[in-house]
């Protein structure tokens, strides 16, 4: 069965690496054999990739408010973030405007968060000439996590929130990066709360009801948070509240969101005048 | 929700709930119709009404229909994929009550001229539930092999079935009984652990009592 808290994770990561008890877990759950979860695994740590390598940046989404944008972060740029930061921010972007331009994305855990993941794991695979297989761990570590952060909260931004969407993506982005890098399980869900406790109360206000404006921007928040945190963790900072207690606090955050927060395009950018206006011109 | 639930599905955007979950629906009808549909009228309701046409819920709704999955690359040209294939479309809004903001209620009638109404949400990340089926009160993913079986309501219906299945060694993973009145039409939902094959299908529907037999396998061949 699904893990259903931080702390069960831990718990059955003592004895083998974290990511193994992820993916032994699934094949208890759905019933598959080993390779056959990797080959899932693998197929999507693929596609992950693809709107990066066939990025155009003269597509528009329909609504004509996305695209084109991630092309500027090409380059060297005014040196104020140094270029792998540069190549994390270009990477959240160009994936974002891909959802929204309707082509192929992961959602992971959501079509809205789809950029962070991929923002964090392919710029850091490149710098590293690091092996697939270590990436493909990565992601059972982030969705493990996820897992628990659905179970317990939400992955849902009608029901918790953008905390629920790219608030998860980054708590999940940051265990992987931390796992990445050689880290403990232990450093993992530090990693994670720290993440999730920057992003509490991030609320759902896509202008016009589109996963584009703020949402493709949120993105890129969702993976420097997820690196920065990950860097915490790694460093041997740690989260004061439990990861589990984070995802709890959460859960209560969301429930105590007004509906208007809640991705129905009724309150915080979505009702601005200019939100507005742009929904009326659809 | 089971591992691939939170990462993945491989879709095409912008929403897995708006996009992927409509495309799932939408094919879920065809393989409920049994064939492929040469008219279909589509009724959205809630927030696939509100934001919708943004978010191509429509033309996911009609990827499915026309048989393609949530990552077809081919999704956002349905309406003129449709068009060659002379699927007859009618789009408009709804209002049902007591539904999930995403909700559907699609019409659809195929080449044989038979016709089908059926009502699914998408609940988040992909995932959906069909609601009714012709007006009969039905709750399933599409996620296992289900069987939905339509018999007079009377005793022993159950045991009938579950011998079949039993005897053909396929696990019933959850099941649920509903019926529009005492002694009028029940409506049996059987989600399996296997598929389940044709001849176990064809001896299901020669029982005396049972209606109709209607078979989803969304891994399946078509």
């Amino acid at each position: 069965m699904a893990f259903s808290s931080v702390e069960g994770l831990l718990a059955a990561a003592r004895t083998t690496p974290l990511w193994q008890a992820v993916l032994e877990d699934d094949q208890r759950d759905r019933g598959v054999a080993r390779e056959h979860s990797w080959a899932q695994m693998e197929r999507l740590w693929k596609a992950m990739q693809a709107p990066l390598e066939d990025y155009d940046p003269a597509r528009r989404s329909p609504s004509g408010l996305s695209g084109g944008e991630g092309a500027r972060l090409d380059g060297t740029g005014p040196g104020l973030c140094p270029p792998f930061l540069r190549r994390i921010i270009a990477a959240a972007l160009k994936t974002g405007e891909c959802n929204a331009c309707m082509r192929r994305i992961v959602a992971a855990p959501t079509a809205g968060a789809s950029g962070v993941l991929p923002a964090v794991l392919i710029p850091l695979r490149e710098r590293d000439a690091l092996s697939d297989e270590v990436m493909i761990q990565a992601l059972y570590v982030a969705a493990g996590f996820g897992q628990v952060i659905a179970t317990r909260a939400s992955i849902a931004g009608a029901e918790g929130g953008c905390q629920a969407e790219v608030g998860s993506a980054s708590g999940m982005a940051a265990a992987a990066l931390v796992h990445v890098m050689g880290g403990t399980g232990e450093q993992m869900a530090h990693a994670c709360a720290m993440a999730l406790s920057n992003t509490l109360g991030l609320v759902c206000d896509p202008v016009a009801g589109l996963v584009e404006v703020p949402c493709v921007k949120r993105n890129v928040m969702g993976a420097v948070n997820a690196l920065s945190c990950a860097e915490m963790a790694l460093s041997g900072a740690e989260s004061a509240i439990p990861c589990d207690e984070v995802i709890d606090a959460m859960r209560a955050v969301g429930d105590a969101l007004p509906a208007a927060l809640r991705e129905t395009g009724g309150g915080g950018l979505a009702a601005t005048p200019t939100g507005r206006r742009i929904a009326e011109g659809m | 929700m089971n591992l691939f639930d939170i990462m993945g599905p491989i879709m095409v955007g912008p929403s897995s709930s708006h996009t992927a979950g409509a495309a799932r629906i939408g094919r879920i009808t065809r393989r409920l119709l049994g064939e492929p549909p040469v008219s279909a009228q589509l009724l959205l309701h809630g927030s696939f009404a509100a934001t919708g046409a943004g978010h191509g819920t429509d033309r996911a709704l009609v990827a499915g229909l026309l048989g393609m999955r949530p990552d077809d690359p081919r999704l956002p040209r349905s309406f003129e994929l449709a068009e060659e294939a002379g699927m007859d479309l009618a789009l408009g809004k709804t209002v049902l009550r007591g539904a999930h903001p995403n909700t559907v209620l699609l019409r659809v009638k195929g080449g044989s001229g038979r016709e089908m109404e059926v009502v699914a949400s998408s609940l988040g990340g992909g995932r959906v539930k069909v609601c009714s089926i012709d007006g009969l009160e039905a709750s399933f993913t599409g996620d296992l092999p289900t069987l939905i079986i339509r018999n007079r309501d009377k005793p022993g219906m159950v045991a009938e079935v579950t011998g079949v299945l039993s005897r053909r060694q396929v696990n019933i993973a959850a099941m649920q009984l509903y019926r529009d009145m005492r002694g009028g039409l029940a409506v049996m939902v059987i989600e399996s652990d296997q598929p389940i094959c044709g001849a176990a299908a064809e001896e299901l529907r020669a029982c005396p009592g049972i209606v109709s037999v209607t078979y989803l396998d969304l891994e399946g061949e078509e």
